[in-house]
């Protein structure tokens, strides 16, 4: 008889010293279904999961898999009993091929000796189930991050669970990519296995799930089918208020150009890329993963060796060589990876905060202005975090980017480049980052925001400028942005030639 | 809700490694009451002031997620050299026949400028080569060694008075070299805490991307955290050599790096980089002292008293990694 859910976590309770990060939350999972796991960063979902894996121990609450209650001590027992997951962070070794990576832990052996040829043949077998097109034998680290993440998520389906969690599978993978993953979910699903996916993304949600539980501040919200909810409905479960605007763009009169980036080029990365930044706009960048749009981004901050081309600053050429010397010039560059470039986790948010701008506080340090300083940035844009003198890798992914976006305030720039701003946190700091933009663009700012969100890009700009593998395809004004457009350019070395008017 | 037994908590949990230090003290001064005596205090302190100067410095490297392996050979260095121009008059075996000493001043300060520029020039090679701080400071480690042997082959003793200031002389009832010690360390707090270089380091150790891209020049700091390193080696060098009066080209400061980096490590410096406090180690090298003095007056064998210290090091760095990853 088939039972009615794979999976049942019923009142979990997980605390942590000082905070109650599950309140008895309830996730009911069917066999062969997509179970989308919704909710703002910090919500529980990971914390959840990690219960589930035996990573995190419940304080309470019981887990019933396959009709047996069961307590798992380790990942190792979850996977043994066919829970497999996805990380989010991933963690391969890079120095150790890819099918030395795929079998990490649990290498086919022949009495004492690896057995290669075997490993080798599984997981060629195991790519051409899953239609990949990878070489086994390459170098992991040579591979994009993209790869790297289908090799992962091969190595989650290798382990014939039939639960996998998926915890945002595609923030690294381009279209197609995401598209050949949907093909492996289908597959997943139509083999009976369960798939918990968490994701931010609401395309996707929608695509694919068949259930959806939402969670707030580690609460259960609700649990619905997918086809009984749009996604006004799903924020508004998530953030538990209306959501009406999501893109609060004002148009604010465009000033003079501040900043003019001819023919520049660095490498093979970025070629030929020429466009004009003016006072009070936000200049929006569309392009696929490896476009060069954060490429362009590093040139023109110092971090990246340019090899052509001129930048000019307020009709004056620059000549950066360092982010020191950007910054100097009134540049700044939120960049897109905030763990491996932005935050110092150990620090406290007014180090955090303060860090690039230390000369402002002479000789010795002067302590009580870099409080002060913290402390309205981090009233001004409404970061939650328990005091300024909390490390900052204990704030959420939202509160941390926007401890760094007041970093970079706290430098006046005249031009900010920012960098996925919005990749990873949740839809209510979504919405204060984006207001937060417009608002500095308000006040004479010049801002470029690199984006793979299409609705963000084209619901932040006043102009786009499309790259396609280092190149620039073109520059769109506001009345000529449309997705398919942007997509078509965004995917050929095709240059974008404006209508007649 | 309770906010002051967890500002209590909080302060215990902060300030545990001087708890230690304290029960360390106890436990000995019970043993043998003559460990608690004002003489005893003393001769514990300035026996440790040399490794607790290179501490002060050693930290500042581990904190930026380096090492300095070179300390001691460093310190043989400079030992020999200062010593050569330091020597009396009036003694026979010169290592410049006839001739006077220079004015201890200006010996000192050849001295210090000595370890600023090997400081410099390794601290250059890991900033812009990027080969390990580890790898470096070895090669280090033995060259200087060998410049310092091949610099004299034999010891270098009577030295003035006037050079032997610092490392032999008494305020009063005060050691100067103790002077300096406490001197140092309020020094090293400042460049930790107050300066933009202490605050660049803590970034560089934390995240030297993040800390690259917030504008901080990370080679330059990286050189400067050398120099300061290979500063205080110096510094012990010359209160090394005037408190016991001579340098030895073989034996001098030997194994010296090892000890500074244990205090430091004790003292709660994460070789992960991005945590530290002057504080802290302080408390780091007295532990290190009370074992090294104490377990002599309570005539334990040295074997003995190494493995102490051995689990101590050890023991110590559990624990904060410990406390560390509950703060998550």
């Amino acid at each position: 008889m088939q039972q009615e859910y794979v999976l049942e976590m019923i009142d979990i309770v997980k605390e942590f010293p000082g905070v109650k990060a599950l309140q008895g939350v309830t996730l009911k999972v069917r066999p062969g279904k997509v179970h989308a796991l919704m909710g703002e960063n910090g919500a529980g979902k990971s914390t959840l999961m990690k219960c589930l894996l035996g990573i995190y121990q419940a304080n309470s609450g019981k887990i019933i898999y396959d009709g047996k209650e069961v307590h798992f001590k380790n990942t190792q027992e979850a996977l043994n009993a066919g829970i497999s997951m996805i990380h989010q962070e991933l963690s391969p070794v890079p120095e150790r091929n890819v099918s030395e990576n795929l079998w990490l832990g649990r290498v086919p052996v022949k009495g004492f000796k690896v057995d290669h040829k075997k490993m080798r043949q599984d997981s060629l077998d195991l790519f051409k189930r899953l239609n990949l097109d990878v070489n086994p034998d390459a170098k992991m680290g040579s591979l994009t991050v993209a790869k790297m993440q289908m090799v992962e998520i091969a190595k989650a389906v290798s382990y014939d669970s039939k639960v996998i969690v998926m915890d945002e599978p595609t923030s690294s993978l381009t279209e197609t990519e995401v598209e050949h993953l949907f093909k492996i979910i289908e597959d997943l699903t139509a083999r009976n296995v369960a798939v918990i996916y968490i994701s931010h993304k609401m395309e996707e949600i929608f695509r694919i799930a068949d259930d959806v539980t939402v969670f707030r501040d580690g609460c259960h919200v609700a649990t619905e089918e997918a086809k009984n909810l749009d996604i006004d409905k799903l924020i508004t479960l998530m953030v538990g208020r209306e959501m009406t605007d999501m893109f609060p763009k004002v148009d604010c009169p465009i000033g003079d150009v501040v900043l003019k980036v001819e023919n520049l080029s660095a490498g093979t990365a970025v070629r030929n890329v020429s466009f004009e930044l003016h006072r009070g706009e936000i200049l929006g960048m569309a392009g696929l993963v490896g476009a060069g749009r954060t490429e362009t981004a590093e040139a023109i901050f110092g971090m990246r060796h340019i090899t052509g081309g001129k930048i000019y600053k307020d009709g004056k050429e620059l000549h950066i060589k360092s982010p020191e010397q950007a910054i100097k010039n009134g540049i700044a560059l939120l960049t897109e990876d905030r763990r491996g470039s932005g935050i110092i986790g150990l620090l406290s948010i007014i180090d955090n905060t303060v860090i690039a701008d230390l000369k402002k506080y002479g000789f010795p340090l002067n302590h009580k202005k870099m409080r002060a300083d913290t402390e309205k940035y981090v009233e001004a844009l409404n970061t939650k975090t328990p005091s300024v003198d909390t490390p900052i890798k204990n704030l959420s992914g939202g509160n941390q980017q926007k401890v760094l976006v007041g970093r970079w305030l706290l430098t006046a720039p005249d031009v900010l480049i920012v960098d996925e701003p919005t990749r990873g946190i949740d839809v209510g700091a979504k919405a204060e980052i984006h207001s937060l933009l417009s608002k500095l663009a308000g006040e004479g700012k010049a801002i470029i925001m690199i984006s793979s969100e299409m609705p963000e890009v084209m619901g932040m700009s006043d102009r786009i400028v499309i790259m396609h593998e280092g190149l620039m395809t073109g520059i769109l004004d506001r009345n000529e942005f449309d997705s398919e457009l942007i997509l078509k350019f965004a995917t050929s070395d095709e240059k974008y030639v404006k209508e007649a008017q | 809700m309770g906010g002051n037994s967890k500002d209590i908590k909080g302060f215990v949990s902060r300030n545990s490694i001087w708890l230690i230090l304290i029960i360390l003290i106890l436990a000995v001064g019970v043993i043998q009451p003559k460990f608690l005596s004002v003489g005893n205090m003393v001769t514990l302190i300035s026996g440790e002031a040399v490794r607790g100067i290179m501490a002060f410095g050693v930290m500042f490297a581990i904190l930026s997620k380096g090492i300095d392996l070179t300390i001691g050979s460093t310190a043989a260095l400079v030992a020999v050299i200062t010593a050569s121009f330091a020597q009396e008059a009036d003694y026979a075996n010169r290592y410049f026949e006839g001739g006077k000493p220079l004015p201890a001043i200006l010996v000192i300060l050849i001295g210090l400028a000595i370890g600023v520029v090997i400081g410099a020039i390794y601290g250059a090679i890991i900033a812009y080569t990027k080969i390990p701080a580890f790898i470096a400071t070895l090669g280090g480690q033995l060259i200087c060694r060998a410049g310092a042997k091949m610099y004299s082959d034999s010891p270098i003793s009577k030295l003035t008075e006037s050079y032997r200031f610092l490392g032999h002389a008494k305020i009063g009832p005060v050691p100067v070299i103790i002077i300096v010690f406490f001197l140092m360390f309020a020094i090293s707090a400042f460049l930790l805490t107050q300066t933009r270089f202490g605050k660049n380091v803590f970034a560089i150790g934390g995240n030297d991307q993040a800390a690259r891209v917030a504008g901080i020049n990370v080679e330059r700091t990286t050189v400067l955290v050398y120099v300061w390193c290979s500063f205080c080696a110096a510094l012990g060098a010359i209160l090394l050599t005037g408190k016991t009066g001579s340098a030895t080209p073989a034996s001098t400061g030997l194994n010296y790096e090892l000890d500074a980096i244990a205090a430091a490590t004790v003292g709660g410096t994460s070789h992960t980089g991005g945590i530290c406090r002057a504080s802290g180690v302080l408390a780091g090298i007295l532990i290190l002292g009370v074992i090294n003095n104490g377990l002599v007056m309570l005539k334990v064998d040295d074997n003995m008293t190494n493995i102490v210290k051995g689990l101590i090091i050890v023991g110590s760095v559990i624990l904060d990694m410990r406390k560390n990853a509950k703060r998550v």
